[in-house]
């Protein structure tokens, strides 16, 4: 017997997840606003491309000088692994109609997170769609509240802001680092951004990266585990025991 | 115009690519090849895009109080801060680094 939408295992998770998620749009909508954004292209970007990654890759680029059509194409490349969720999603949920519609717009890391954490066919879809619903309402409410401020404030190197996006990129990354392989993978993408800044126009070299992260994928796909990459930037189900202190064989910190 | 037309294409391809998975027949993405190119692609980029956030200006590359930014974020993602402490911490040391002189 399914128990009360109260006392829903799957809503009370999908709840605090989607608390934690949506206040960090407040440094989505900061940034985007001083890469150079206007709000409403930002509150488009909550909207309607809902995915972090992506988001924080389109302003990424443009901050560096990138063209838009480099931003686009770095939000795509980072959503494709969307569309694996969305084929776990499927099997979980069988949606139709509109509600297909609605559960792959917010078919995110976060939302699928949530929902595969639960065992319980019923606390899955209620984990998916509370969190999937929530973080969507409040991500976009955050995302507007940081680009007025960010809008308020002045010269946005002088607040740090360039250095407060360096900060959400490897804040994004970190979760990601479980495997000695994936750090390898990310010290390799990093070289090889590092090499083409100075001879391919800005935002080129996160493409030459794209292109080196998709070859080790495709020559070395049996060498790694296969859902490597695929972790939520904020973990619904930290794990527990030692709270302080549980590091994983790269020495990296457990997501909390 | 043309900022606003990448962010419509952008928006539709994200929405799409999402789509994309409650529509093809499961074997497409349950392919390993595809599962793990979707995860190495997530980790590249995003490295990508911490190092050139950090040390590119546009063509050139220089180091500056963003490097301190980045040392600082990795120290409090190592004490398990919150991200948006963290994304905090990378701005205080940016803008303190500047305070005290660096570029």
């Amino acid at each position: 017997m399914p128990t009360s939408l109260r006392q829903s295992p799957g809503a009370k998770v999908g709840l605090s997840i989607a608390v934690a998620t949506g206040l960090y749009g407040i440094s989505f909508g900061a940034l985007s606003v001083s890469s150079g954004l206007d709000l409403w292209q930002t509150w488009a970007l909550s909207l309607l491309l809902f995915s972090g990654g992506s988001q924080f890759a389109f302003i990424g680029v443009i901050a560096g000088g990138g063209t838009p059509i480099a931003a686009a194409s770095a939000a795509a490349l980072l959503g494709i692994r969307n569309a694996v969720y969305g084929m776990q999603m499927n099997v979980l949920l069988h949606p139709s109609g509109w509600r297909r519609l609605a559960a792959a717009h917010v078919t995110i890391d976060e939302s699928l997170a949530t929902s595969t954490g639960q065992t319980d066919p019923v606390e899955q879809k209620r984990g998916f769609w509370v969190a999937g619903v929530g973080i969507f309402v409040l991500w976009n409410l955050f995302t507007v509240l940081g680009a007025v401020a960010g809008d308020a404030i002045g010269d946005p190197k002088q607040w740090g802001l360039d250095g407060a996006a360096v900060a959400a990129f490897l804040g994004l990354l970190w979760p990601r680092l479980k495997s000695r392989e994936a750090g390898a993978i990310a010290v390799l993408c990093a070289l090889a951004t590092v090499l083409a800044v100075p001879f391919v126009p800005p935002g080129i070299p996160i493409l030459v990266a794209a292109v080196v992260a998709a070859a080790i994928g495709w020559f070395g796909y049996r060498s790694g585990p296969a859902d490597e990459g695929m972790e939520p930037d904020i973990d619904p189900y930290p794990p527990t025991g030692s709270p302080a202190s549980h590091t994983d064989d790269s020495g990296r910190t457990a997501a909390s | 115009m043309t900022l606003w037309f990448w962010i419509i294409v952008a928006c539709v391809v994200g929405f799409l690519t999402k789509l994309v998975g409650y529509l093809v027949p499961r074997k497409w993405l349950t392919n390993p090849r595809v599962a793990r190119i979707a995860g190495t692609l997530t980790i590249g980029l995003l490295a990508s895009l911490t190092v050139a956030n950090t040390v590119a200006t546009g063509q050139t590359l220089a180091l500056d109080s963003r490097l301190g930014a980045l040392l600082a974020a990795g120290v409090a993602l190592w004490l398990k801060a919150p991200f948006l402490a963290v994304v905090i911490v990378g701005a205080l040391a940016a803008a303190g680094l500047r305070l005290l002189g660096f570029p």
